[in-house]
């Protein structure tokens, strides 16, 4: 790293000048989004400060089990957020649980692969490359995931006729559910295909803006960003996979029907 | 042909049953009672549509000790408001030539223009015709049909008519839902009657 301008809190307390003004247009245009606004304002700058001490009392601890359970919690956290997203969802436990499992699992593999594979940091559980890896990976596949999750099941209620005119004629339940499956899994593929296509054309990648800023070579923090997506694509994929086919799995049973009662 | 012991479900607002009836060899059952009564979901729960208790037997096969998908090639079921999800009517056809006899036989003058129809452009009888015709090509022995000539003019549905009894003849059980008693009588020699969920008259 080649120096840095520092930045302080009167630095940032400027820049939310702009956000007082989108509070006022809010006001001003009768959009009753200012309280909004807001809260999510300082639920950001909160959130982002207790992870900033998170962060920094991890990477002076260099501990495996400690990596591995802030990971969990994001997970978890990502977990909600997807359902959240999902306008019908599984019952009981089961829509927070197979966002949550299939996060956990897209975001470890990938993450685990690429700090054994390209990065090699020494250890290669250091919570300085793993925690900021595994968070870029798991926010992308988790939009991937909420956008699969969704199309699933609004489709399977809207076309239930189809499915089960299908189960009826013998097909089984992979078979009868393979349509719209395919349907969701483009749905939940979309957000990683546009972010490759339009990455250094349409909009500058957050992480690769980042690393410049903060005195990296352009040429160094363009492979990162590459990379980066490469991971993306792959957990989005595994993520977005595991999660329309657990789902399928539950919204079926072993006597191959559909079971729209186990959705909210 | 079709044995159906002690079918429950608890799913409904009333829950439907312990019901049970046999069918034999050649027979039609009607199957009769007011709307709610849960003639739909009688026929739902014999083709294990939705989670019932009981256990039904078919041409000699256990419903409980057969795979679902090939218990519903013995027992078809005919919803009366069908499904299809792909776009032309060929493609729900599993084989085609045999689709094109059965076509002939209800009125259908050109069966293989029929096969390249848009399915979004049938009128509701079209669909119930053809959707009759998907669930008779394969092995059916026993069809359970939900009003299956609710949409048709006469002419169609006594075609219909002659297919189900021709059905009949090779032996096939039927169990029909009809809102026409005329038809109850024309095809059916007994009648099963269910109000509320519960079995109230066979004869």
């Amino acid at each position: 790293m080649t120096g840095y301008i520092e930045l302080s809190y009167f630095d940032l307390l400027l820049a939310s000048v702009l956000l007082l003004f989108n509070a006022g247009l809010s006001l001003a245009l009768g959009l009753r989004l200012e309280r909004q606004m807001l809260l999510a304002a300082l639920r950001m700058t909160v959130q982002l400060l207790l992870v900033g001490l998170v962060l920094q009392a991890l990477f002076a601890t260099v501990s495996l089990w400690l990596t591995a359970l802030v990971a969990l919690i994001m997970a978890l956290f990502a977990g909600r957020e997807i359902l959240s997203r999902q306008e019908r969802r599984l019952k009981g436990w089961w829509g927070y649980g197979i966002g949550s499992a299939t996060m956990l699992l897209a975001g470890m593999v990938v993450t685990v692969l690429a700090l054994n594979g390209p990065l090699r940091p020494e250890p290669w559980y250091d919570p300085r490359y793993a925690i900021p890896l595994f968070g870029m990976i798991l926010g992308n596949a988790m939009t991937g995931i909420s956008l699969g999750l969704d199309g699933l099941t609004s489709l399977v209620g809207r076309e239930r006729a189809a499915i089960e005119a299908q189960l009826t004629l013998g097909a089984t339940r992979w078979r009868a559910l393979r349509p719209i499956a395919q349907r969701a899994l483009r749905t939940g593929f979309t957000p990683m295909l546009n972010s490759m296509a339009a990455a250094g054309v349409v909009f500058l990648p957050g992480m690769m803006t980042g690393q410049i800023l903060s005195g990296v070579a352009p040429e160094q923090a363009v492979k990162y960003q590459i990379l980066v997506l490469f991971l993306i694509a792959g957990a989005s994929g595994l993520g977005v996979l595991t999660a329309v086919l657990a789902s399928i799995w539950r919204l079926t049973d072993d006597r191959h029907r559909l079971r729209l009662d186990r959705l909210a | 042909m079709l044995r159906v012991d002690e079918l429950t479900r608890r799913d409904h607002g009333l829950g439907l049953g312990p019901l049970s009836f046999q069918i034999e060899q050649g027979e039609c059952l009607a199957l009769t009672g007011p709307s709610g009564a849960g003639k739909s979901l009688l026929l739902r729960a014999v083709v294990d549509l939705d989670p019932n208790l009981g256990e039904v037997i078919a041409d000699g096969r256990r419903r409980s000790g057969t795979p679902a998908p090939r218990w519903r090639e013995i027992v078809r079921y005919f919803p009366a408001d069908p499904g299809w999800w792909l776009d032309r009517v060929g493609d729900h056809m599993a084989d085609k030539p045999a689709a094109r006899d059965l076509l002939a036989s209800l009125g259908f003058d050109d069966p293989d223009a029929v096969m390249s129809w848009q399915v979004s452009r049938l009128s509701s009888g079209e669909r119930q015709r053809l959707a009759l015709v998907r669930g008779l090509l394969g092995d059916a022995r026993v069809l359970l049909l939900d009003e299956p000539t609710s949409a048709l003019d006469v002419e169609n549905r006594d075609l219909v008519e002659a297919l189900l009894r021709g059905r009949l003849e090779q032996g096939n059980a039927i169990l029909l839902v009809s809102h026409d008693p005329a038809q109850g009588a024309r095809l059916a020699e007994r009648s099963l009657r269910l109000e509320q969920g519960r079995l109230v008259s066979l004869s």
